[in-house]
């Protein structure tokens, strides 16, 4: 594997389900997490919830207005549009104004991408809006608008069995995509936040008091490891780590003494500091392994190896020692 | 010492380096998500591409350099956020208006020449067999044409009541206009929206709906031909008919062209090509609405205000020409897709 492929296949650890690569007009690839259908069926009931409101309060405006005003075909006239504005161009118009989403999907955390990665287009949020009145009104109608006479009864099921298909469409495909995504070209992605965090290895100090310089970002003195000491572990390890170091809370320094000695024993490392008399503190320690690791992990992938986890194939035993 | 533990930290030093743009470009679409593009000045305006691609670029550099995970998690994180700002809806809403009625809509209409055909082929079919069956026995027009459909415009009534209903409707009281041009806008809207999303569903319920308009037309058609009434209710039909026939032949068009992406998917396969052509058949139902918006207005006013028969053949003839100039002529040498 060439440092060029690892490039290319940043996803090549470990995926889980559900993520989507999707390349940007400017040839890099972005990963995405499809959105959870349990996510998205909240987005509509929200957005469901907030049409039925702005109908009601509408009635009530128009039922106030007119008993002030006496009857007015111009109010009830506009009542009607209003309410047809509601239901037909409510996803539209948000899914426009707000880049793909909408009330419902804001509060997700959810919105809707381009397949390809080209920019959202309108008449792709017209699309995949229009066909909501199969997948969604129309069951909907059906649902709560039943007449209850017999005959009706059997074609009424016949037709709910039919709804349902595209209903539950997105259940039966891995991209999880509704009727209307499929005939706009869209995937409904999580849009997660994450936060910049202090680098682990500058906490991973120099003495206190040594002068900071060399351009060795927290290589610390104290710690040579040697070369066979890093090649114990790989990525995965060295990522697990990181997380060890981020922890915060009352089990943390606990978990760090106990990671600590489990690493020591590993790699063969005495726990004690360099003039052998006091036990070394589990967190420089830790930091410092990090750090090391991560630079000889770094190096390595650099040179084009890398190595996903500690049964990934070591160094072959016939290459000369490094020295 | 090993060379190992000489080399510097890179992917520290690469983050050291960079990590202020990336703070700057966060600040950037932080601002953007809240309170939307329009909120950013100029001059931020302008720095978000520059830092959104050097973001990007960052995060190429560190999926090849650096295995600190915080900071690759972040750069994914914040390379989707700045992408989504940067290559979200990108004009404002008029001026998508304004772009949609000059281009998108009228080379909709042109590159769905086919399936819009056979739409109207559909309908005229079904009015042609309805008329022909209620000409030769008028009991077919109550099977044609249910009875609130038909409002007491029944073989049964008299040739004077039918006149009446095609020169002063009941409905003709001039509060009660707006409503009803609203209603029979929102009515005709939602009937041809649906049949564009029954295009999903294989084409076969569109056809249906579309030979089913055409069988209640031509039932009305063949009524009033047995009184000699058929100038008059073409008149009558013509003022909007024109507008809103056309908009519902453009939805049940829009509905074969779904249903042929995924019947006929071509060279591509049928979720490419159903994503390629379906957005181009949305263009045309909005098209679609928008006329049945127009059709609604001549229906409820125009309609009931102008009672003279050449007033409305004028009326109605000057939308069909005015109709099929646009989508023949308006916004040529630009392809649907190059926007």
């Amino acid at each position: 594997m060439t440092a060029t492929d690892a490039a290319a296949t940043p996803q090549a650890k470990a995926s889980p389900r559900g993520e989507r690569r999707l390349l940007t007009p400017e040839g890099v690839p972005l990963v995405f997490q499809l959105a959870e259908r349990g996510e998205r069926a909240a987005a509509v009931l929200i957005d469901l919830v907030i049409m039925v409101l702005a109908m009601v309060a509408l009635i009530l405006a128009t039922v106030f207005l007119l008993s002030q005003l006496g009857f007015s075909g111009l109010g009830l006239g506009l009542t009607i549009l209003a309410f047809f504005a509601i239901r037909s161009f409510y996803f539209i118009y948000f899914e426009l104004r707000w880049q793909g989403q909408t009330p419902g999907k804001r509060a997700m955390g959810i919105r809707v991408i381009d397949r390809n990665g080209g920019y959202l287009r309108p008449d792709a949020v017209f699309a995949r809006n229009l066909l909501r009145e199969v997948e969604l009104f129309l069951p909907l109608t059906l649902m709560f608008g039943v007449e209850a006479s017999a005959s009706a009864t059997l074609v009424n099921l016949l037709t709910l069995a039919w709804v349902a298909i595209f209903l539950l469409l997105p259940f039966f495909n891995k991209d999880r995509l509704r009727a209307g995504d499929i005939v706009a070209g869209t995937w409904v992605v999580a849009a997660p936040k994450a936060v910049l965090l202090k680098d682990v290895a500058a906490g991973a100090a120099r003495p206190p008091g040594s002068p900071r310089g060399g351009g060795a970002a927290g290589l610390d003195p104290e710690f040579p490891f040697s070369r066979g000491q890093l090649e114990t572990y790989g990525i995965y390890e060295l990522q697990t780590l990181e997380e060890v170091l981020r922890q915060q809370g009352p089990q943390s320094g606990e978990t760090r003494r106990e990671v600590a000695k489990r690493i020591q024993r590993k790699i063969g490392w005495a726990p004690f500091d360099s003039a052998g008399t006091e036990p070394v503190d589990a967190e420089r320690f830790l930091k410092a392994f990090y750090a090391a690791l991560r630079a000889h992990l770094e190096t390595r992938m650099l040179f084009g190896e890398r190595r996903e986890n500690k049964h990934a194939g070591k160094m072959r035993p016939g290459e000369p020692p490094e020295r | 010492m090993s060379p190992t533990l000489k080399s510097p930290l890179k992917s520290y030093e690469f983050r050291r380096e960079r990590e202020k743009s990336w703070l700057e470009l966060e600040a950037l679409v932080r601002q953007a998500e809240k309170r939307g593009l329009k909120s950013l000045p100029a001059a931020d305006l302008l720095r978000l591409p520059t830092l959104y691609r050097a973001t990007l670029s960052s995060l190429s550099v560190a999926r090849s350099i650096s295995l600190d995970q915080n900071v690759l998690t972040y750069l994914e994180s914040l390379s989707a956020r700045a992408y989504f700002q940067v290559y979200g809806a990108r004009a404002s809403l008029f001026e998508r208006i304004g772009h949609f009625l000059h281009y998108g809509f009228p080379s909709a209409v042109r590159a769905a020449f086919g399936p819009n055909l056979l739409a109207a082929f559909c309908m005229v079919l079904g009015s042609v067999i309805a008329f022909l069956l209620v000409q030769g026995n008028a009991d077919w027009y109550y099977t044609f044409v249910g009875a609130d459909m038909a409002g007491g415009r029944t073989p049964a009534a008299t040739t004077e009541s039918l006149r009446a209903a095609l020169y002063d409707g009941d409905d003709s009281a001039a509060e009660m206009l707006y409503i009803f041009a609203t209603y029979l806008f929102t009515h005709n809207s939602a009937i041809g929206m649906f049949a564009f999303a029954l295009g999903f569903a294989l084409g076969i319920p569109t056809v249906l709906l579309m030979f089913y308009n055409g069988l209640l037309l031509g039932a009305f058609l063949a009524l009033y031909d047995s009184r000699g009434l058929v100038w008059d209710l073409t008149g009558w039909l013509i003022v909007h008919g024109t507008t809103e026939l056309l908009a519902i032949v453009l939805c049940g068009g829009g509905g074969l062209v779904l249903a042929g992406a995924i019947i006929f998917p071509d060279r591509e396969t049928r979720l490419e090509s159903l994503a390629r052509r379906g957005r181009a058949a949305g263009t045309l139902i909005m098209g679609a609405v928008m006329m049945l918006f127009v059709a609604g207005l001549l229906e409820g006013f125009a309609r009931q205000l102008v009672t003279d028969v050449s007033a409305r053949y004028a009326i109605g003839g000057t939308m069909l020409v005015f109709w099929l100039t646009y989508f023949t002529l308006c916004g040529r040498g630009r392809g649907y897709d190059r926007d």
